[in-house]
């Protein structure tokens, strides 16, 4: 963010705490800023503002409702123009999501993702599960059984714990 | 997320879950905002307008159609983790065909069809719904009926492992919205090839009869992959102008890894010719088979209905 200091920053600060605590719609107990989808926020002093979120898989749906909800929370904090776009790039990468959003995961059953991939040149294929260290969000116990690598939404697989038998979902790596 | 007054005096259940919300809380598909926002659109220098809009529908359509491909699958796979897994898959792809269709459309809106005056399609819903068969640019590989889940996965399989190799190329595009839309397709159709590959050599390695479906399907679906190495002379100019790979560039390294699912699923692929062109033209001249308009009949026949629809 910049430095400036003024109406604009004032109006910048409000807006940014205004719209990260917009919660995602599929991981409620995510805000916009743990998942690190809300990339910008920057506002004047006439209560304009504009925002930049940027979509964790290119076909998430959820996009649609995290936009909506983000202009009714920065209406209602009383800004009057909300211009909200989608920033393609740099891509969403799970690294993004903060240490509160891994906490808030794992204390609501939901295994946070390890460290991305990097991809930098050819990605080489995997043809056995690719290895996590997960623990399961219920029990604490290693040891999960991958189920599948796609889960009810894009970002998620399904594991099963192998100790105390409890599916659970996996945040990916991307 | 929803407002709801737990006290309030209901006709309906339904009635609290609106609360003060407006009406875009239920319209998941509609106030799309441009797909490109935020990007720069600019076209490179030395790159022919046409030209990039004809290489950005090819590499939309063919993730719009298999897309549709996959969805079809919706409920009728092996299993409900299948059922997910390749939905997803296609909403990835679905997520890719979006700004892609929408940089062709801003590239030369004059490839855009026009719709009545009042119509609130945006321009990548115009180009998805009303275009005619021999508009779309997809390879003939996607469009083809899905058969057999052996049959859908060894298609993925080849589809996937090109794909990944393209859009790994794509990333250093001069163009920054196909360097984008590249950079992040790279991550997600990792996951399709693994998926793909993984269930060829479980298909391989299952029972006679997997293996013999495997077998059968590795047959009927090869002939359609040349046409993904044969440079159309649009890929070949965009070559040139370092937008895209050229495709017989992508020949090599589509080989190597397709031997690592061979070697592991004790499979070989078979020695049949490609199929063969229309008068020297196919899908990159939208040049397809029947069973394109079949699709196509079912994917556009809403909109087109429905021209001035709004939902």
């Amino acid at each position: 963010m910049s430095a400036a200091r003024g109406p604009e920053a004032a109006a910048t600060a409000r807006a940014r705490r205004a719209a990260a605590a917009v919660t995602d719609p599929e991981l409620p107990m995510l805000t916009l800023a743990d998942l690190g989808v809300l990339r910008e926020v920057a506002a004047d002093a006439e209560g304009g503002v504009d925002v930049a979120l940027t979509p964790t898989y290119s076909g998430c749906p959820a996009m649609a409702a995290m936009r909506a909800d983000v202009v009714r929370a920065l209406k209602a904090a009383g800004f009057t123009e909300v211009r909200v776009r989608t920033a393609l790039h740099p891509p969403w990468t799970s690294d993004w999501i903060t240490e509160r959003g891994r906490r808030r995961l794992a204390e609501h059953g939901i295994s946070p993702p390890g460290p991305a991939p990097r991809h930098g040149g050819p990605v080489p294929l995997s043809l056995v599960p690719r290895r996590r260290a997960l623990r399961c969000p219920r029990c604490g116990a290693r040891g999960a059984e991958l189920t599948s690598e796609f889960g009810a939404t894009a970002c998620r697989a399904l594991y099963r714990c192998a100790a105390c038998g409890e599916p659970f979902e996996h945040v990916k790596e991307i | 997320m929803t407002p709801h007054d737990a006290t309030g005096d209901q006709e309906s259940v339904y009635a609290g879950l609106l609360g003060d919300t407006d009406a875009s809380h239920w319209a998941f598909g509609t106030g799309f905002d441009d797909p490109l926002a935020g990007v720069d659109t600019a076209v490179p220098e030395g790159v022919d307008r046409a030209d990039l809009a004809a290489y950005c529908l090819m590499l939309g359509d063919d993730a719009l159609v298999l897309a549709q491909r996959l969805a079809e699958w919706c409920s009728r796979a092996p299993e409900l983790e299948e059922d997910v897994a390749l939905a997803n898959i296609a909403l990835d792809l679905l997520g890719q065909a979006r700004p892609l269709l929408a940089r062709a459309a801003q590239a030369d809106p004059g490839a855009v069809p026009v719709l009545p005056p009042g119509s609130p399609a945006p321009p990548e819903d115009a180009l998805a719904f009303f275009r005619d068969e021999p508009g779309f640019r997809n390879v003939r590989l996607v469009e083809t009926a899905n058969g057999d889940f052996a049959r859908s996965t060894v298609r993925l399989l080849l589809f996937s492992v090109w794909r990944l190799a393209l859009l790994e190329r794509l990333r250093g595009s001069r163009d920054p919205v196909l360097a984008a839309v590249a950079a992040k397709g790279v991550k997600e159709v990792a996951y399709h090839r693994d998926h793909a590959a993984r269930w060829t050599v479980v298909l391989a390695q299952g029972t006679e009869e997997s293996r013999r479906r495997v077998g059968a399907a590795l047959e009927a679906v090869w002939p359609y992959r040349d046409e993904l190495f044969t440079a159309h002379p649009v890929e070949r100019r965009m070559a040139r102008a370092g937008i895209g790979p050229d495709p017989a560039d992508l020949r090599a390294p589509c080989a190597a890894v397709l031997e690592e699912v061979w070697a592991a699923a004790g499979l070989a692929p078979p020695e049949v010719p490609g199929l063969a062109r229309v008068g020297g033209r196919a899908g990159r001249d939208g040049v397809h088979t029947e069973e394109l308009g079949r699709l196509l009949a079912e994917m556009q026949s809403v909109a087109r209905a429905h021209p001035l629809g709004s939902w």
